[in-house]
């Protein structure tokens, strides 16, 4: 509970908060910066969580400890992406997602 | 009287086709000669035999013929529509037996030596067998669809003894227009045997030849355009016999086929398959007589008289022996044919009906006789045109002999069968039918002077120099021909009427002098203009034929009648009927389905850029998606 702010404003940080790491998630070229867009997004939805418990369900903790869930899974994906990323660049000595467009039409 | 080992009449000549056939590379050439000639042999015996106990024994029961059926039930369809299968023995199956079985041995008999040498022997008794077979089954059968299965088995065997040397393109080319035009005249057999079989609710011959059967007696009931129902089913069933028997228009297949040996020209297309269509309106004939009171019968006569004068004049200028033997049998069955036409039905006044049958037994036997000795000419001098024939009765005897026994029985010499069985013909066509008769009296001097054309052109005419001397024939090709000739003189002296009639019942046939008398004038005239002509070269024929002018040039091409055909076949079918259909057939329906491919040909190109392969846009999808959702979802919780 921070005194002057309400939910809305911290909600809508996060909202933009995830549709920036929508937007460069979908737009960057590099591989790993696409990496780093996705942790904006899962950010943005561990504030979401904590947000709501302070200030909607003070007693309870489950949103604040769901965030640590959170972090967690983003680790582990992190760790597996960058692993896809290193075989990827095995494969095509390049870590741009242009080069990766070989299962199309 | 248990008729039924008659089946193995037919039978032994297929067992014989079956070993022959699936065998003939390995049996070699001499034993399957005598293989088939012994299988023929004991059908032989067995028929003379069936004929020796049905004719003098156990035919004639208070003196009307029996009608002898055994048969098995094949086919069920519905409680009413049964067909069967079985042997009929009566006064026409058991004559036929005879020249069937007779003809075919002795032309076995003479294939030994004929065929010679010849690479498909085994090949060609086989298929004699299986043609055998086929005939005897088809004279046997005991209904509609039993003598239909026959006459197509009979048909494929021509096709295949037509195209024996399948090499020479003009002889598969003979074989396919054989098998072609009996198979499309088939198609009016077959349509007239289901109405028939429709409006009678049977097949059987003894059923709906009863005269006294629902068949018969109830031929009015259903019409269509005027004529009963039986009527056009009988003039369809006459279709299909017109096209095996050579009538006019469907008789082109018959000169072509002379591109088979000689001995198939003997046994098939003189003395057996021939006859099959004057056999079928034989079996048949009191349906002909009594419904509609005989119009169809009307239609058989004057189809048969046409049919014998026309080919009787175009046989007057041919140059290919075996063409103008050819033109000969089709007039000779015109001759059967329009002697059933006029025929009547009790006593006396079916002797058209007899008069047609003596022909038959007759006209195989000397008619088989002119094919073999034309084939022994032909094998001798290695040529079929009269131009390379001269004065070979210094070379070949026999055949010289026995040919002019033939020529006179055929013309009606007095003393030979021919000259029996034509008169009975004549008698029957004046008692009946007068312009008719004038017909047949001309045509009998019109074949007359052919056939002794034919004979002092061969024979005669001028001494040829050979470049090879020709020699008689071998023992294995004369004796045939002499038992031939034997029979063509013979086989006069039958009282026919005592045995073959149409209410199988005996009746006496006379010999009307005065009648004959002018038949055999007429026979002599066509005789010594023929000597005349002939018998010394000279070109009186050529002024003559000259003098003819048109006439002549379209008696000889057949009187144009294959280019007729030709003509509206290619120009009009072809060209007016089937190429609109396939016009509408190329373009519009394989169109239809080239257009429906090549629109999803079309859309595939333009959705195929979904899958780019850019991991971001299936991820932009993904999300778009999942805002859709939301944004439905939220709209739904709202409101």
């Amino acid at each position: 509970m921070i005194n002057g702010i309400s939910i809305y404003e911290i909600l809508t940080l996060t909202t933009i908060i995830f549709f920036i790491g929508v937007y460069g998630f979908l737009t960057r070229k590099n591989l790993i910066t696409m990496l780093l867009s996705i942790e904006l997004i899962l950010n943005a939805s561990a504030i979401n969580f904590v947000v709501i418990n302070t200030y909607l369900f003070p007693e309870n903790l489950q949103g604040v400890i769901f965030s640590i869930f959170v972090v967690a899974v983003a680790a582990a994906e992190t760790a597996l992406a960058v692993a896809i990323i290193i075989n990827l660049y095995k494969l095509v000595a390049s870590v741009e997602v242009e080069d990766t467009e070989i299962m199309k039409f | 009287m248990d008729f039924t080992y008659t089946i193995y009449i037919p039978l032994i000549p297929l067992a014989v086709f079956l070993l022959l056939g699936l065998n003939y590379d390995k049996i070699k050439p001499s034993i399957s000669g005598w293989i088939g000639s012994l299988g023929l042999f004991t059908s032989l015996v067995l028929s003379y035999y069936t004929a020796y106990k049905y004719f003098f024994e156990v035919g004639k029961v208070d003196g009307v013929y029996q009608t002898f059926v055994h048969k098995w039930r094949w086919m069920t369809f519905t409680e009413t529509l049964q067909i069967d299968m079985g042997v009929l023995i009566d006064q026409i199956s058991v004559m036929m037996l005879i020249v069937v079985s007779t003809v075919s041995f002795l032309v076995h008999l003479y294939s030994r030596g004929y065929m010679k040498g010849d690479t498909g022997y085994t090949k060609f008794f086989a298929f004699l067998s299986l043609f055998t077979f086929s005939m005897m089954g088809l004279v046997m059968a005991a209904n509609l669809f039993q003598i239909y299965i026959f006459w197509e088995l009979v048909g494929v065997s021509s096709y295949l003894l037509i195209g024996y040397y399948y090499t020479k393109p003009s002889a598969v080319l003979a074989a396919k227009k054989a098998f072609i035009v009996t198979r499309f005249a088939d198609l009016g057999f077959l349509i007239g045997i289901l109405i028939l079989g429709y409006y009678t609710g049977t097949f059987d011959f003894m059923e709906l030849t009863n005269p006294e059967g629902t068949a018969i007696t109830n031929w009015a009931s259903s019409s269509f355009m005027g004529l009963s129902v039986l009527t056009w089913g009988l003039m369809l069933i006459f279709i299909g016999g017109a096209g095996k028997s050579a009538m006019f228009p469907l008789h082109i297949w018959l000169p072509d086929a002379m591109e088979g040996p000689t001995p198939v020209s003997a046994l098939i297309h003189a003395a057996t398959m021939v006859v099959a269509g004057v056999f079928l309106v034989a079996r048949l004939f009191p349906m002909y007589y009594f419904v509609e009171d005989g119009f169809a019968l009307n239609l058989v006569a004057w189809v048969g008289a046409f049919s014998a004068l026309f080919a009787a004049i175009i046989a007057l200028t041919q140059n290919d022996i075996k063409r103008v033997l050819a033109f000969s049998t089709m007039s000779q069955i015109g001759y059967m044919m329009l002697a059933l036409g006029v025929s009547e039905y009790e006593g006396h006044n079916g002797l058209g009906y007899m008069a047609s049958m003596f022909h038959l037994f007759t006209h195989a036997m000397f008619k088989a006789l002119l094919f073999l000795a034309a084939g022994s000419i032909i094998h001798a001098v290695h040529s079929n045109y009269l131009k390379d024939m001269g004065g070979l009765r210094k070379y070949m005897p026999i055949t010289h002999i026995t040919f002019l026994i033939a020529a006179l029985s055929i013309s009606g010499f007095p003393g030979f069968a021919g000259f029996f069985s034509k008169d009975e013909i004549l008698v029957a066509a004046y008692e009946h039918n007068k312009l008719i008769y004038y017909i047949g009296v001309f045509v009998a001097g019109l074949t007359a002077f052919y056939m002794f054309r034919l004979y002092f052109g061969i024979f005669w005419k001028k001494d040829t120099k050979y470049e090879q001397i020709p020699h008689e024939s071998p023992a294995s090709m004369t004796i045939p021909l002499i038992v031939l000739a034997f029979m063509s003189i013979a086989t006069g002296y039958i009282h026919f009427s005592e045995y073959v009639s149409a209410d199988h019942q005996s009746f006496e046939a006379h010999l009307n002098y005065p009648l004959a008398a002018i038949a055999v004038g007429v026979g002599l005239i066509g005789i010594i203009l023929a000597y005349i002509f002939y018998k010394k070269e000279n070109n009186l024929s050529l002024k003559v034929s000259q003098g003819f002018g048109f006439l002549y040039e379209s008696a000889y091409n057949k009187f144009y009648i294959d280019e007729l055909y030709m003509f509206i076949t290619k120009q009009i079918i072809f060209k007016r009927i089937s190429a609109p259909f396939a016009w509408f057939d190329r373009h519009i329906v394989d169109g239809t389905m080239n257009l429906i491919g090549n629109t999803t040909v079309f859309t595939s190109k333009k959705i195929k850029g979904l899958q780019s392969g850019r991991v971001q846009d299936y991820a932009f999808a993904f999300i778009a998606g999942g805002v859709i959702l939301a944004m439905i979802f939220i709209y739904n919780w709202i409101i």
